[in-house]
């Protein structure tokens, strides 16, 4: 039997994730509301306008690495529900393909998670952008939630159906994603001049970004297959 | 069905070699072993005794004779993990030897790290006034702490010895990719807010020979005590395995005689 | 001419969870045979099953599928087997339908060949706009069955295949996996309903504790 092309099962895999999404909306209606909550918390701890105008940025990227596990588990508990990973599994397909698939969808979705943090930042902690600050803060996102994507697809893969999963992923998770936390912050700062920052800083940390997204990118389908197999 | 026929040669192989292990040690563990105690007392001594105050740091230079040599040692075990662990996933014939080598050192890198953490927080309360700081090192080893605590987690999860094997290799390749970026954006980061340069552990002292020949026995006592370490716990490892395969064996003819009293 | 061995098990030990749940298996199954494995519950059977499929390490013993020695390659065998298993594989939240698609574009099956497999097991139509989630137990293994015709795997594997499917729906799976056989692929299904199942198949294998044998 010929191989099934690798464009065919990331785009399967894909819409197949996106498509459970839209129509049980667990992200939408549980992990929105949650890290929404969290900004509001960070707001209830912190109680001053300045300071938080100054942290916004790392508390935008805090909560989202905390929606991330949810997400992330939610991403494999779709496919270990009724085995359908074993049925990946014995169909013989690329399954770095299956991992590409699922990195994307997580990305899209945590694009969406932030875009609406963001906002929440606009509204609840007054941050202020410039056109410029803008154009750094997209590809910042994009950026980093693509890291995050690749990352957290790798490790949910590895912690997917294993006994004690729901503590295991944070802790191999969290010291994995810290250069995420710290560059995005950054870049986040920057595009909101936090503190004094300039836009122009912001770039060097999207660079790091990148070569984040680049490694777990990389590493990740080339990992994903012998790690997910019994 | 006799359980002789079930048995392949590695299996037999195995058992056969499980005899000659009565213990753990071998001859060149106890050379190492004695080395280690020898060298080791002498860098107590030496470190306590003989060598003089520093200038500037007065007497707390002193954790510096087994700070310094724990690092090393640390960072060497993770380096070992993984060069284990690329011999285990890139060879033709996925050797579990290698996987066992990998565990064990990590298993002692750990220990290390924890106790670099420990004297340098101590020294650091003594030279800074403060236990931690936010230095690029510093905070690099904390993380590399985790990772590898989060690495011997991974070992422990539920599966065959070959999935342990594959799953903690690939993970200790990981951690290669990781440690860098972890390091190079703590570095960035610290660049751009930095205040006062913080003292270093070895720059800023005046070394005599005394004092660089005491640290550099530390380093060699420390690595002895660590190759004695991973020598026996990844022995301690294969006979675990190796039990595993005997209770195999067991378990096999158990399975085969329920049938027979059906 | 001697036939073709598809399936080939000599000795063989699998390990699961430090359990052998199976201890020295010696059997071969040649193509275009319909193979029942009946036993007692827990003898075995569905570690069998599994292991033919390439998911399962084997600790001793050599083990040849479709021509695979799987104790060096358990992955090549893969893309050849179907399985169908306790879980169906489906996702709660999409349509019948959807699932169907989705496992069809994986495997390279064509729309036509799902509208015949939706078809065979009584799930075209009104069904297969519905949710799996709001199906019934037989219901789902239909659309389970039907999504393992789509693939055309040489080696057909189905662990119970009848439970929860009602008489008709065992008519059709009978129908359909005689056609598999009629087109040159080889079955083994584990299967507690011994009166149907021996009609269906054309030999079978006794597994007790971990062992098998002739029926």
């Amino acid at each position: 039997m010929n191989q099934t092309p690798r464009s065919r099962v990331v785009s399967a895999v894909l819409t197949k994730d996106l498509r459970i999404e839209a129509r049980s909306r667990v992200v939408t209606n549980q992990v929105l509301p949650f890290a929404g909550l969290i900004m509001i918390m960070f707001a209830f701890a912190l109680d001053n306008d300045d300071v938080l105008q100054r942290v916004a940025g790392g508390l935008i990227w805090l909560a989202t690495i905390f929606s991330l596990f949810v997400i992330v588990q939610r991403s494999f508990a779709i496919d270990t529900s009724d085995s359908a990973l074993d049925s990946l599994r014995v169909a013989g397909i690329d399954l770095s393909a299956v991992f590409l698939g699922k990195a994307i969808a997580l990305t899209l979705q945590l694009i969406a998670l932030d875009v609406v943090l963001i906002a929440a930042a606009f509204l609840l902690y007054q941050v202020q952008v410039s056109a410029a600050g803008l154009v750094l803060l997209v590809t910042c996102v994009i950026c980093a939630t693509t890291g995050l994507g690749f990352v957290g697809t790798l490790y949910g893969g590895l912690t997917a159906g294993t006994t004690g999963r729901e503590t295991l992923l944070p802790l191999l998770l969290l010291p994995v994603v810290a250069p995420v936390l710290i560059a995005a912050t950054r870049a986040t700062e920057a595009a909101f001049g936090s503190g004094g920052a300039a836009t122009s800083e912001g770039w060097a940390w999207v660079g790091l970004l990148t070569i984040f997204a680049a490694v777990f990118g990389i590493g990740g389908s080339l990992a994903f297959g012998p790690l997910i197999d019994e | 069905m006799k359980a002789s026929q079930v048995n392949t040669g590695v299996s037999l192989k195995m058992s056969q070699s499980s005899q000659k292990f009565s213990s753990t040690g071998t001859q060149a563990t106890r050379v190492i072993g004695v080395l280690a105690i020898v060298v080791m007392a002498w860098v107590v001594i030496s470190g306590l005794v003989f060598t003089p105050a520093d200038v500037v740091q007065g007497e707390s230079v002193r954790i510096m004779y087994v700070h310094v040599p724990s690092a090393w040692i640390a960072y060497l075990a993770f380096i070992v993990t993984a060069i284990a662990s690329s011999f285990y996933i890139f060879a033709k014939r996925h050797s579990l030897g290698f996987d066992r080598v990998a565990g064990a050192s990590a298993e002692v890198g750990v220990m290390f790290m924890a106790i670099t953490l420990i004297t340098g927080s101590l020294w650091g309360r003594l030279t800074w006034g403060e236990f931690w700081q936010w230095d690029p090192r510093l905070t690099t080893t904390a993380f590399l702490f985790v990772t590898y605590i989060g690495y011997l987690a991974v070992r422990r999860l539920d599966g065959s010895i070959e999935q342990r094997a594959r799953r903690s290799g690939v993970i200790a390749l990981l951690a290669v990719l990781e440690i860098p970026l972890v390091h190079f954006s703590v570095v960035f980061w610290r660049s751009l807010h930095q205040r006062a340069t913080i003292l270093d552990p070895n720059g800023d002292v005046k070394m005599d020979g005394l004092m660089l020949f005491t640290l550099f026995s530390g380093v060699v006592a420390f690595t002895l005590v660590f190759a004695w370490l991973v020598l026996h716990r990844q022995r301690t490892m294969l006979l675990s395995d190796l039990s595993n395969e005997r209770g195999l064996d067991n378990a096999i003819l158990a399975r085969q005689s329920e049938n027979a009293s059906n | 001419m001697p036939s073709e061995k598809v399936v080939d098990f000599k000795d063989v030990v699998i390990v699961y969870d430090n359990f052998p749940a199976v201890a020295g298996a010696t059997f071969s199954v040649d193509k275009g045979e319909i193979v029942l494995l009946q036993g007692p519950n827990g003898a075995g059977k569905t570690t069998l099953l599994r292991a033919c499929a390439g998911l399962l390490p084997i600790a001793r013993g050599t083990a040849n599928v479709l021509g695979c020695d799987l104790s060096t390659n358990r992955v090549a065998v893969r893309s050849r087997v179907g399985l169908l298993g306790h879980a169906n594989g489906l996702f709660q939240d999409l349509t019948v339908l959807e699932n169907m698609l989705f496992w069809s574009r994986l495997v390279g099956a064509t729309r036509q060949d799902v509208d015949q497999a939706m078809i065979a097991m009584g799930i075209s139509g009104r069904l297969g706009e519905t949710q799996v989630a709001k199906l019934s137990a037989g219901q789902r293994r239909r659309c389970a069955l039907a999504s393992l015709i789509v693939r055309r795997a040489q080696l057909w594997l189905l662990d119970e295949p009848h439970a929860g499917l009602d008489t008709q729906g065992r008519d059709e799976l009978d129908r359909t996996l005689r056609a598999a056989r009629d087109s040159g692929a080889t079955v083994i299904f584990a299967s507690h309903e011994i009166e149907r199942a021996r009609s269906l198949a054309t030999r079978s294998l006794m597994v007790t504790t971990g062992m098998v044998k002739p029926a």
